[in-house]
């Protein structure tokens, strides 16, 4: 017999976790008490969500469920914006909170919130421990629920006193969920007639999204792409399945994508949607795409398929399994024509003289992605700054990662903290603007107190510019609540958590300023002062 | 067009709010919702109706699928099924209409389950249309209270919704 807490902790540790995210406080100190003990790294952040964030970027590296923690109450409320944003992006994290013990429950006691209640629209599933003996069974699924099929974030709920009592550990060998099995391999029948369409196409286009991420598949579909001969279009959470100078690859499509690849997406008589959910930022009107075009939406959400788009072969499966399957059954395919008619459209950006006293942050995004080693990691924040990234960074063999699907500002920081315990010998650099930047500079503190060797790029514009362009469209100009006057000096702050910075208003040196901020090897922040009149595109 | 889901699900505290949480997130209306226990106690099967046209009613069944406690969904057949819905009604009647009152409870397969000086309850098990049938003849006396327990339904012959 041991506590359950510590059965909690052992459950960890069976699940290959070694590093796990959180915040203490009251109601979940029983766990603590016992992870104290163990081997697992726990990494203290300044506030929840950067917890859940640091999670995601975790996992978003490995492939595989990572670990986030807070306590009851405000704890657990703090994490709710960063498991919206995990279940948005299809992102495997195990929440884990404290809950006021069974006997209060319900009776708005002191740092009670009825956190699955709360959670329930945006996790896979949760679980309130009412039965410790219960948790090695929960942790088992709860890992496996995370993890599998379309992956998404998963609550375990666990009272202060349940934590206490002692439980006989036996850990499950497998999961047996009657309700939940996730197809996997994509049924033969359809998988003839798609191949049937693409050899019948004169036009094929392979749309990539999140979801060949999360299969971990990037390599057969450019592979796939080859063999068909047909050029890809990615979503913005698909930015990183093929090296962004490949000249196969088109670039983004969508609001904020580029021409060529949303005129693709108009012109071509065969669209393969792959591991992307049509979401109204990627296709911003599903109805225009041409009524003759053939649509085949390949995903293993069968709730995904046809939600958003018609469509006419759809095929519910695991991505990486269905590409093997279609390049066993096609033939390699050449379309010259197709494929040249946009290749000669696609031109190099030519990047515009700053005004004097800025950067040009489109064009230092670029250099950074010539200079970066191959295999960097770069996370965006939301606004500005995450479409620049989204356009201007061509990732080589390396990640972007950015939060597609919920938009979550402050997320780059905390999310490549994760990143980085997960992929220690990688470089691992955060873009943010001045606006993201201060909804997560705390977790500069979490870096030094962990040695968390990140490289953090500030956009400067004074402005939330993306609502700030938003406001000049569409409102007459009339700028509210976007000035960010006021801000502290980035480089004296720097300072005060002794991490080194370099300030940036010119393109003069920044050749060298980007070698030696990717070469220095400790912290480091970049502050770029930017023009508040530089537009998204 | 109305339709009639039926949906087992693991008899486990919470689901039902699972449940009635994604039709309002999702936007989705629902008629009404019967719930209870099946022979196998394990398990629980949701009846509800909901309006909707084809692509709402599709994308409802696979939403209600992604739920872990989701068993089985199965939109029924209109035509290939049995639905009974409960109704108890409270009306106000003077000793001098209660023979009225039972002939055409009788007429209406309905039945007095209690009476007082100045008021009967009756009980009627059928279609939901046929309850509102019943419940527009007997309006005209006076109906003080009335609860219905919402459509539940199975299919017709030896089809089957089993795990």
């Amino acid at each position: 017999m041991i506590e359950a807490a510590l059965a909690m902790v052992e459950c960890l540790k069976k699940e290959g976790i070694t590093t796990v995210f959180g915040y203490p406080g009251a109601a979940i100190c029983p766990f603590y008490d016992h992870l104290y003990q163990s081997s697992i790294k726990h990494i203290l952040v300044r506030q929840e969500q950067n917890g859940g964030h640091a999670a995601n970027g975790y996992a978003r590296i490995t492939g595989k469920p990572a670990v986030c923690i807070a306590t009851s109450g405000p704890g657990s409320t703090n994490l709710i914006t960063a498991i919206a944003t995990a279940y948005a992006d299809s992102i495997p994290l195990i929440a884990i909170t404290g809950q006021v013990s069974t006997d209060q429950i319900g009776k708005d006691v002191f740092q009670e919130v009825d956190m699955t209640g709360s959670v329930e629209p945006f996790v896979k599933h949760s679980y309130l421990v009412k039965d410790a003996s219960q948790i090695p069974k929960i942790f088992k699924e709860a890992f496996y629920i995370a993890g599998s099929g379309r992956k998404g974030p998963v609550l375990i709920d666990v009272p202060f006193d349940i934590q206490k009592v002692n439980i006989d550990f036996n850990y499950p060998d497998s999961v047996d969920i009657r309700a939940y099995k996730p197809s996997s391999k994509g049924n033969s029948m359809q998988i003839k007639r798609i191949v049937q369409a693409i050899k019948e196409a004169t036009k094929p286009l392979i749309c990539a999204g999140g979801g060949v991420v999360a299969s971990n598949s990037s390599k057969d579909i450019v592979e796939l792409a080859y063999k068909i001969h047909a050029p890809i279009v990615t979503t913005m959470m698909g930015l990183d399945i093929i090296d962004g100078n490949d000249p196969l690859n088109l670039g983004m499509i969508g609001m904020h994508g580029n021409k060529i690849s949303n005129t693709a997406m108009h012109n071509c008589d065969v669209l393969l949607l792959m591991g992307a959910r049509v979401g109204d930022r990627a296709v911003t009107a599903p109805n225009l795409v041409s009524k003759s075009t053939k649509i085949i939406h390949i995903d293993i959400d069968p709730a995904e398929i046809g939600k958003n788009i018609h469509v006419d072969i759809p095929l519910v499966g695991d991505i990486g399994i269905i590409a093997q399957q279609m390049l066993d059954a096609l033939p390699e395919l050449k379309h010259e024509e197709w494929v040249n008619s946009i290749l000669e459209t696609k031109k190099p950006i030519i990047y515009k003289e700053p005004k004097l006293g800025f950067v040009n942050p489109k064009q230092v995004l670029s250099l950074l992605s010539q200079k970066a080693k191959d295999d960097t990691i770069l996370v965006a924040d939301v606004g500005q700054n995450q479409i620049w990234c989204a356009n201007h960074f061509k990732v080589k063999k390396g990640r972007l990662l950015v939060n597609g699907g919920m938009g979550t500002m402050g997320y780059s920081v905390p999310a490549a903290i994760g990143a980085k315990f997960a992929s220690p010998n990688v470089d691992v650099i955060a873009v943010c603007g001045d606006g993201s930047f201060q909804m997560n500079f705390m977790e500069l503190a979490t870096i030094m107190q962990h040695d968390v060797n990140l490289k953090i790029i500030v956009m400067r514009n004074t402005y939330l510019g993306m609502v700030r362009e938003l406001q000049e469209k569409n409102y007459n100009t009339h700028e509210v609540a976007v000035s960010l006057k006021g801000s502290p000096d980035f480089v004296k702050l720097a300072e005060a958590y002794n991490i080194k910075a370099i300030r940036i208003n010119s393109m003069e040196n920044i050749d060298s300023v980007l070698n030696e901020f990717i070469a220095y090897p400790e912290p480091i922040i970049l502050e770029c002062i930017v023009s508040s009149d530089e537009s998204t595109m | 067009m109305k339709k009639i889901i039926s949906i087992l699900v693991e008899n486990h505290a919470g689901v039902l709010s699972r449940i009635s949480g994604l039709f309002s997130r999702r936007g989705f209306n629902i008629d009404s919702l019967a719930v209870g226990v099946t022979d196998n106690p394990s398990i629980s099967r949701i009846t509800l109706v909901a309006t909707g046209n084809e692509y709402t009613i599709e994308q409802l069944e696979k939403q209600l699928n992604k739920l872990i406690e989701v068993i089985k969904v199965r939109t029924l057949d209109n035509d290939e099924l049995l639905a009974r819905e409960l109704m108890m009604v409270k009306i106000s009647v003077a000793a001098e209409k209660r023979s009225e009152v039972m002939t055409i409870a009788e007429i209406m397969n309905a039945k007095v389950i209690d009476i007082s000086l100045t008021s009967m309850t009756l009980e009627i098990s059928d279609t939901f249309f046929h309850l509102s049938r019943f419940e527009e003849i007997i309006r005209p006396y006076g109906i003080i209270e009335m609860v219905r327990t919402g459509t539940i339904a199975i299919q017709k012959g030896n089809d089957t919704l089993t795990v």
